[in-house]
């Protein structure tokens, strides 16, 4: 997994709460068995004006001149600015897979729904969550000043304004020891493997009948 | 101390290690497959050289790309090929690793969240995952059931168990008894306009109170597959005898000689009476109306005498931004009369209303009566194989027909739209499904969630009534 130490950016800002993982990449993608290429068809939606195909060459798709990052001052951001409860919905990594294949790399949202946050730290995004008012006034400084940057600081887990104003966040050890080093976490886990069998032993003596094959 | 929440337990039954930086390593001892979310999965394994660390804990299934028609020419009858080949990569990663499928044509083959339970592979107390978020379905069985992305899957593959932190518990409490007419849909519902989409992020719901315990097993599923549009990961209802005559007798479920002692541990299975929950909430069941979504979120729900709200009474501005927003897409005016919206297609389906006792209500209401000439289309997408079989044992499917209902085979159909089942671009819909996301049932669509009793008396009417009033 690629790591993330510190990352400085350019910030989008999308202005809407509840956005759900149908929203950052509409189902009919779903059928890849790839990681890669979901890019083009982050918010397909939103972003197009007609409807996307798997497999479309989407340079040559209308635009919705209104999205945020049709406008070219937003084009090249890489940190997310968001409302409450992003990433609501599905189970679907495509949603990060298509967040990062676009160029993110950070989130920040008040809230996060549990299981995108979980898939952001599997892929090398980091979601950051800030209150409510950081997040209001983050917006306000992005519509504001044209190319306005933030730079986070994940070993200092801190997250710092063009003008040196700093917010801290937090966010649990393990995911930040992993997203710091870019471990792959089967690896870890593995090096319990013996505790893992152990475990496993116990509970085909106490509770044979988890072990069943079907009749 | 405090007793132990049903949370609690499962936690501490399936804890392998805790690790000083507050993870955990849980043990998983079910895992469900499905075709969306898997091929990266197994592509990893391969890449990493890593073999699945107990196979007979993995159960597979397609059910988001099935055709829900011509089922007979199996993997050939798949019309887009993106999808097809998605199918037959699953059928290749189980074949490789020799893990249990059910294949297209096999009757057991169905939505993943009505199988494992049908099959027993869902047993009270286990820890269950998958690749879905609808995973919180199980936890009707007291599992600790969540829906994982397909890096999870992955570890789950090749580890057996996942990284996890421990949630918060929270209790919902539904006591009193539910009107007539009035299911386990309609609770969940009822649930997530009250405590909102995100009321329920970072903790485990249990469903609790009399109501819930005078539900069935497919209602308690009902109620546990939607925790996760109430923001939690894991729903859960504890054990009684509903949930043991359920599993009896099913192919995955204790031998003879196992059963006295999983039921004696099952029994264990429910919040102890001086457990501490870090929030409940509490509902009153007889107060509880037939549900209508109104908006593009589950949370924007009404009971159907109720109105569609207005944007001007709403006081928190993002919530007020998100109604103009919904009400839009879906092409309604604020203060409208629910039973004024006028519908174009009918779905009954999905993980979280295809059982057969939500064919079985959905039939009673249509019997006798002929879907409106106004529609386009009603459908009823049975969850399985099985579910199918049993239906039209019972002579429902003759019932759906003979009113004007199409009758399908199983899969996730209309609810996400994968196969070749979806709504137009501005077509309104009364469906039995989860989400009313934009977009979700095809291409600027507009899902309302109700119940299938709800949804059929809708087909009748061409509209949304009452279902109470037709019970009669
Ligand atoms: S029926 Fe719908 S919600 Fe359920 S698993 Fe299939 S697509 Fe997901």
């Amino acid at each position: 997994m690629r790591a993330l130490q510190q990352h400085k950016g350019i910030v989008a800002p999308m202005d809407r709460s509840n956005v759900d993982t149908d929203m950052i990449i509409p189902k009919q993608f779903l059928k890849s068995i790839k990681r890669t290429g979901f890019g083009p068809n982050l918010f397909d939606e939103l972003r197009y004006l007609d409807e996307g195909k798997p497999d479309q060459d989407c340079a040559n798709r209308p635009l919705n001149p209104d999205f945020l990052l049709n406008q070219p001052r937003y084009r090249n951001a890489s940190v997310l600015l968001a409302r409450r409860n992003f990433g609501c919905g599905s189970s679907r990594e495509h949603a990060p897979w298509a967040l990062d294949d676009f160029g993110f790399r950070v989130i920040i949202a008040p809230s996060f729904a549990d299981i995108f946050y979980n898939n952001c730290f599997k892929n090398g995004l980091l979601p950051i969550v800030l209150s409510e008012e950081v997040v209001e006034k983050l917006f306000q400084e992005t519509y504001a000043n044209e190319g306005y940057q933030l730079d986070v600081d994940l070993e200092a887990k801190r997250v710092t304004t063009p003008s040196g104003e700093s917010f801290d966040f937090e966010v649990d050890d393990f995911r930040r020891h992993c997203l710091l080093n870019g471990l792959d976490d089967i690896g870890v886990t593995l090096e319990d493997a013996e505790q893992i069998r152990a475990y496993e032993e116990q509970r085909r003596e106490t509770a044979p009948w988890l072990f069943n094959a079907g009749r | 101390m405090a007793g132990k929440t049903l949370y609690d337990k499962l936690w501490d039954d399936h804890l392998v290690k805790q690790r000083d930086d507050g993870s955990a390593l849980i043990y998983i001892d079910r895992h469900l497959l499905h075709e969306v979310t898997s091929p990266q999965a197994f592509e990893g394994l391969r890449l990493a050289g890593r073999k699945p660390w107990r196979i007979d804990a993995n159960i597979a299934t397609p059910d988001h790309n099935v055709p829900t028609t011509d089922r007979e020419r199996g993997v050939e009858g798949i019309v887009d090929p993106v999808s097809r080949i998605q199918v037959e990569t699953l059928d290749r990663n189980c074949d490789e690793f020799g893990i249990l499928e059910f294949k297209i044509k096999d009757q057991r083959q169905g939505i993943v969240h009505v199988i494992g339970p049908e099959q027993g592979a869902t047993l009270p107390g286990m820890s269950i995952v998958c690749g879905d978020s609808h995973t919180s379905t199980h936890g009707a069985f007291g599992c600790l059931a969540h829906g994982i992305g397909t890096s999870e899957v992955e570890h789950v593959l090749a580890t057996q168990c996942l990284v996890q932190q421990k949630m918060k518990n929270m209790l919902v409490k539904v006591d009193g008894k539910l009107g007539a007419g009035v299911t386990g849909k309609d609770v969940v519902l009822a649930i997530i306009g009250k405590i909102g989409t995100a009321g329920g992020t970072g903790y485990a719901i249990e469903f609790g109170g009399e109501a819930i315990h005078d539900l069935s097993m497919e209602a308690r599923m009902t109620i546990c597959n939607m925790a996760i549009e109430a923001g939690a990961r894991v729903g859960m209802v504890s054990v009684d005898d509903t949930t043991i005559d359920y599993v009896r007798g099913r192919p995955f479920a204790p031998s003879e000689e196992q059963w006295d002692a999983a039921v004696e541990y099952w029994r264990t299975l429910h919040s102890d009476a001086d457990a501490v929950f870090d929030k409940v909430v509490e509902l009153d069941g007889s107060e509880i109306q037939p549900q209508v979504s109104w908006g593009t979120s589950p949370e924007m729900v009404v009971g159907v005498e109720g109105n569609v709200p207005d944007p001007d009474r709403e006081e928190d501005p993002i919530k007020r931004e998100g109604i103009v927003r919904a009400l839009k897409y879906m092409g309604l005016q604020p203060n409208m009369k629910i039973s004024d919206i006028k519908l174009d297609r009918v779905f009954i389906g999905s993980c979280t209303n295809s059982r057969i006792e939500d064919l079985r209500e959905a039939a009673k209401v249509v019997k006798g009566r002929k879907v409106s000439p106004t529609l386009k289309q009603a459908m009823v997408v049975p969850g399985s194989g099985l579910v199918k079989a049993q239906a039209e044992q019972e002579g429902l499917d003759k019932i759906f027909i003979e009113a004007g209902l199409e009758w399908r085979d199983p899969g996730c159909s209309m609810c996400l739209a994968m196969n070749a089942d979806k709504l137009g671009q501005g077509e309104h819909c009364a469906s039995t499904s989860n989400r009313n996301f934009e977009g979700r049932q095809g291409f600027g669509g507009r899902t309302h969630l109700v119940s299938p009793a709800m949804a059929a008396a809708a087909a009748i009417n061409g509209h949304f009534v009452d279902v109470r009033d037709m019970m009669n």
